[in-house]
């Protein structure tokens, strides 16, 4: 079983879904039963939900649009 | 080959977040749209080197990524990554411990103390060499492979940037909070 350093150490490649399903079920277990680790893992992923949360999509210009259509040359739904 | 038709369609799925990206990397709406059509018109040009069922997303962005670096990057004024001291592991969280619960006021104290409007900076002002990974991989959800492919980087440096990235944007986060007077000493770990 992963102690504390080594859970720690893969936060990184958890939280970006990069772990083989091995890898992840042996910090699992280390994660139920260690409340320091939990709340280190629980807080990073909070902050990646506020750096996604605060990548909104941004309107496409209608100008953009035509000059997009322009090099196309042919009609798209806009 | 690609279809010219399905592919004008399909590669129109991603104009949106092409152009999100863009205004990301320009800070500006008319550089942005500049990028994007170049983008689009290079695509277009060489589309038939495209091979259907191969990630179109990827390859957009790839497009996109390099014409930035090419044509757009000399305009940007941002620092390097070696004008940035390093930031130690686990930044905010020793910082915040009051916040360190699972609790969803907690979460709500994050977004408060974190407004979307001063993480995009926070991100935007990065180094390059961080704030591309980031703007791939935390925005665009692309995995360490496809960022690794996009910026023809091994997948140990994407790794590395994104961490190195990652700190410095939640230790410019925390100096925003504390000059809003959000943050003080004693939400403070340290001493």
């Amino acid at each position: 079983m992963a102690d504390c350093n080594e859970t720690l150490k893969e936060l990184d490649r958890f939280l970006d879904n990069e772990l083989a399903s091995e890898a992840i079920s042996d910090l699992s277990v280390h994660l139920d039963g260690c409340v320091d680790c939990q709340k280190t893992f629980e807080f990073h992923a909070e902050l990646r939900n506020i750096v996604k949360l605060s990548a909104k999509q941004e309107p496409l210009p209608q100008s953009l649009l035509n000059k997009i259509k322009d090099c196309f040359g042919t009609e798209l739904e806009s | 080959m690609a279809d010219n038709a399905e592919f004008t369609t399909e590669a129109m799925q991603y104009a949106q977040s092409l152009y999100s990206t863009a205004l990301r990397m320009t800070r500006n709406q008319s550089d942005a749209e500049d990028l994007v059509q170049e983008t689009y018109l290079k695509a277009f040009r060489s589309y038939g080197s495209f091979e259907t069922g191969t990630n179109l997303k990827a390859w957009l962005f790839r497009i996109l990524t390099n014409t930035f670096i090419n044509t757009y990057r000399a305009k940007q004024r941002r620092p390097q990554e070696s004008d940035l001291g390093s930031v130690e592991d686990l930044f905010l969280y020793k910082r915040l411990p009051s916040l360190a619960g699972l609790s969803e006021s907690a979460e709500e104290q994050l977004l408060d103390l974190f407004p979307a409007t001063e993480v995009r900076e926070a991100i935007e002002n990065l180094p390059e060499t961080f704030l591309l990974p980031m703007l791939l991989n935390d925005v665009e959800g692309f995995s360490y492979k496809e960022v690794a492919e996009i910026l023809d980087i091994p997948i140990g440096t994407v790794m590395s940037r994104l961490h190195r990235g990652r700190k410095t944007m939640q230790e410019a986060l925390y100096d925003y909070a504390s000059q809003r007077h959000l943050i003080t000493e004693k939400d403070n770990t340290d001493g």
